[in-house]
């Protein structure tokens, strides 16, 4: 059965950016509903824990131009600064709102909002440490998740919840006109016919191994998009976060050392001060992730396989801990076996963040291939967006600010420019391909699992595209996850019933996961230098004469293209290169 | 290891059924999650929720051993064997662990869970004392798993009356926050004998929730503002058993 539905805009996710984006439209006259695989509190927005930053100056003085460079050195100056400068001039008034609709920020003893130290963020353009992250506990991420959550529950905004996004409708104008979308309790096909699509569905982070991330973060927007041959940006750059949990992968925050714990190598040598003199545990993700892989590969690692490190936070008292970390204790309890009040948690670089994605301008408008031309209809925000404002390496505390900040200048564009605008017809035939590959995954015809081959997938791309990258596991990667993907497009399901169907919702999730392992393989080989959080053997430095450009990956032949990076600033002057010292 | 588990799949069977799986545990299994994803391996018209697998979204709320909790957080080490999977119940089943929780999230929905402020907000963030804050702490953490509501009696009782113990939770939380003005209204709005009065401390509730969070603290919370505010019109003895009066 195919059910119709009609709306000015559709949100396609009911994570930070959707919820943000949704509530922007909600009571405006715009009929809006938000399509959502999960109930939006389930989204992985829940788990981000250390906080959001933005130049509140709370607790010592600030300016969001301070906060502006150290977003700019830290996408090791492949962030385009007109965005890094929209983010961190509007970042005070993002936190106001989210104050203001309720959000349980921690106090100081003034009443106003906490703030607490974060990695790479700075004061006087680096001179050190700052405490401009806003904290709720170590459960932010929780806190505003909900928070919008109920300020749309307020504005009675519509939605539509475990619906999956299957295809993109784009006539041939190449106009976005809506998606085509699977109800998971009834196993229905929706036509979610619009004037205005806004993807806000997250990350990828499970095309590796280990990752921090939810089993839902499958890149479905990026594999719709790429479906529908729009080109992704800058997909070669993942975070690895320093601290997950060795062995199980949940996150334990950067807050921890924003805090005042620190990481000890087997020697019990607090290793960080050898790797970044000034910043140490509180360098950026990538310095302190590589710097930890450095430290097992010369043999210093800690546990059985000596393949982590030690996160020490046990000199901060119990009292502390359970008021500011009260989740890390949690955590560390219930995945490490030990309680950070007494003894370090075991933790290694695991997979937490894409800075990659589809991209956008700076008010969310989906920008297509080389030609940089606007998607009529089309937007992104949040981290399946490339915006681009993380560049090569994001700040910790800047993706939740990424998500209301753009979440909200999205909805404003929409607001301000589909006045008059009219719902396009659609094209004939609309959900013919997408039928046909659900016909396929029922077919039975293969004996390709897609749970087989999703491991097989997490496993090449561990291997092969990790924290430090050589140029023969780069090649035998691409032409691997090549191979794969000629198999994942023949995968088919057992049970082929329609009533919640989790293993269907699977395979569809694997076929998009496949897009974006393969765009990220692509890219990585392609750029044959270091910056951020790609790091080649071959080509250890940042080479700003040949590579100071973003990735433009094409999904329909594989091919890349490249655009500068934007290095004009919307009113200030340009911050010029350096070299990227902690 | 057996592990049985409750089935049903509208489209096939008349009737729910126990299935029980025997799965290879390793080392690396932890928690009961990595044992349910092993079998949905083996078997994959095995359909349940999850996301997060760290006890912050709330997908995997199930009936474990008899006890609601997360599968994701529940350590297999401390289950008895064989281990007996079934769905929270109180809710109706769409398929085998997923439930439907629309009559849920309606109560959540009912109590107004969002700030309400008559002031306008001043240009920067409202103040509120770290001491007012901390009001909030063991309310705000609820991640809407459903374990609570989905074991008490009194919710099984008036699964469409009695808000249950995340609502209340939740109505409670904006009760006690600073910031809000709508007081009074809360009050009335719970001023019900079936909304709140349902409960009867059991305390169900504290006992499975998976953040250790107490709703029945909230509830009595709840009903100490209710006296103390004002006389509530819901006179508690009368009405319980003249339950069509309060109708009127």
């Amino acid at each position: 059965m195919v059910k119709n539905f009609e709306f000015d805009s559709i949100v396609v996710g009911g994570g930070g950016a959707g919820l943000r984006t949704s509530m922007q439209l909600a009571g405006s006259g715009q009929s809006v509903a938000v399509i959502s695989k999960v109930f939006p509190t389930r989204s992985h927005t829940v788990a981000a824990q250390g906080g959001i930053a933005a130049a509140l100056a709370n607790v010592s003085d600030d300016k969001w131009l301070w906060h502006m460079y150290d977003t700019i050195k830290g996408s090791d100056y492949l962030g385009d600064q007109d965005a890094i400068e929209y983010m961190c001039k509007n970042a005070a008034e993002a936190i106001y709102e989210l104050e203001h609709m309720g959000m349980p920020f921690d106090r100081n003893a003034d009443g106003r909002i906490y703030q607490r130290p974060f990695g790479g963020m700075t004061k006087n353009f680096g001179e050190s440490s700052i405490s401009r992250t806003c904290a709720v506990a170590d459960r932010t991420g929780h806190a505003m998740l909900h928070t919008l959550y109920q300020k749309n529950i307020e504005l009675k905004t519509q939605f539509f919840i475990e619906w999956i996004g299957l295809d993109l409708i784009r006539d041939e104008d190449g106009d976005v006109l809506g998606l085509i979308a699977l109800e998971l309790q009834t196993g229905d096909l929706g036509i979610f016919h619009a004037k205005n699509t806004i993807f806000a569905t997250g990350g990828a982070g499970r095309i590796f191994q280990a990752s921090t991330n939810a089993f839902i973060n499958t890149g479905d927007g990026l594999g719709m998009a790429a479906r529908a041959n729009i080109s992704l940006e800058d997909m070669e750059f993942w975070q690895f976060h320093p601290t997950g949990i060795l062995g199980a992968g949940v996150l334990v925050t950067e807050g921890v050392r924003g805090e005042g714990g620190y990481l000890i190598n087997s020697n019990n040598e607090r290793f960080m001060e050898r790797y970044a003199p000034s910043a140490k545990d509180l360098a950026s993700r990538d310095v302190v992730s590589r710097a930890i892989a450095q430290e097992v590969l010369e043999g210093r690692g800690i546990g059985a396989n000596k393949n982590g490190v030690y996160l020490t936070l046990s000199h901060l008292g119990e009292e502390l801990i359970d008021e500011k970390l009260p989740g890390i204790r949690e955590i560390s309890i219930k995945f490490a076996n030990v309680d950070p009040v007494k003894e370090p948690v075991p933790v290694v670089p695991t997979v937490h963040y894409m800075m990659g994605g589809i991209p956008t301008t700076l008010n969310g408008q989906v920008r297509d291939g080389v030609k940089q031309k606007e998607v009529n209809g089309f937007y992104a925000v949040g981290e399946c967006a490339c915006v681009s404002v993380h560049g090569a390496n994001r700040l910790g505390s800047n993706s939740l600010l990424d998500l209301i900040v753009f979440g909200k200048a999205a909805g404003q564009h929409i607001l301000d420019s589909s006045k008059g605008k009219k719902l396009k017809k659609l094209p004939n035939d609309v959900t013919k391909k997408t039928i046909e590959r659900l016909k396929k995954i029922d077919s039975k015809s293969s004996l390709e699992d897609p749970r087989e081959l999703g491991e097989e997938l997490r496993a090449v791309m561990q291997k092969h595209c990790g924290v430090f990258r050589f140029p023969q596991l780069l090649n035998e990667g691409l032409v691997k996850v090549n191979e794969l993907k000629q198999r994942i497009e023949n995968i088919s399901i057992k049970d082929n019933s329609k009533v919640f169907n989790t293993a269907r919702t699977e395979a569809l999730e694997l076929q998009n996961l496949i897009e974006v392992a393969l765009a990220t393989m692509a890219s990585a080989k392609n750029r044959e230098e270091s910056r951020g959080a790609h790091s080649r053997s071959d080509y250890p430095k940042r080479d700003d004469n040949s590579w100071l450009q973003h990735s433009l990956y094409n999904p329909k032949d594989g091919s890349l293209a490249y655009r500068p990076v934007k290095m004009k600033p919307l009113s200030v002057k340009s911050f010029p290169l350096k070299e990227r010292v902690y | 290891m057996k592990i049985s588990i409750y089935r049903f799949n509208p489209d096939k069977d008349k009737k729910p059924y126990n299935k029980v799986y025997d799965v290879k545990r390793v080392d690396s299994d932890t928690m009961l999650l990595d044992l349910l994803i092993k079998i949905k391996a083996m078997d994959d018209s095995l359909s349940m929720r999850m996301s997060c697998r760290e006890g912050v979204c709330g997908s995997d709320a199930m009936n474990i051993n008899g006890k609601n909790g997360l599968a994701c957080v529940t350590k297999i080490d401390d289950l008895k064997k064989p281990i007996v999977i079934r769905p929270i119940p109180g809710l109706p089943v769409i398929r085998d662990l997923v439930v439907d929780m629309k009559q849920f999230f309606k109560h959540y929905d009912s109590i107004d869970p969002y700030l309400k402020s008559k002031k306008p907000p001043p240009k920067k963030e409202r103040l509120q004392s770290p001491e007012d804050r901390k009001k909030l702490d063991g309310l705000y953490e609820c991640i809407q798993c459903g374990a609570c509501t989905t074991a008490c009696p009194s919710f099984w009782w008036k699964p469409d009356k009695f808000v249950g113990p995340a609502g209340l939770l939740q109505a409670y939380r904006f009760l006690v926050d600073s910031r809000d003005d709508a007081k009074d209204e809360r009050l009335e709005n719970l001023d019900d004998p079936d909304r709140l009065y349902r409960c009867h401390n059991i305390m169900n509730c504290a006992d499975v929730c998976p953040k250790g969070l107490s709703p029945s603290k909230a509830i009595a919370g709840i009903k100490k503002m209710q006296m103390a505010t004002k006389k509530p019109k819901f006179k508690t003895l009368k009405k319980i058993f003249h339950v069509q009066e309060s109708k009127k």
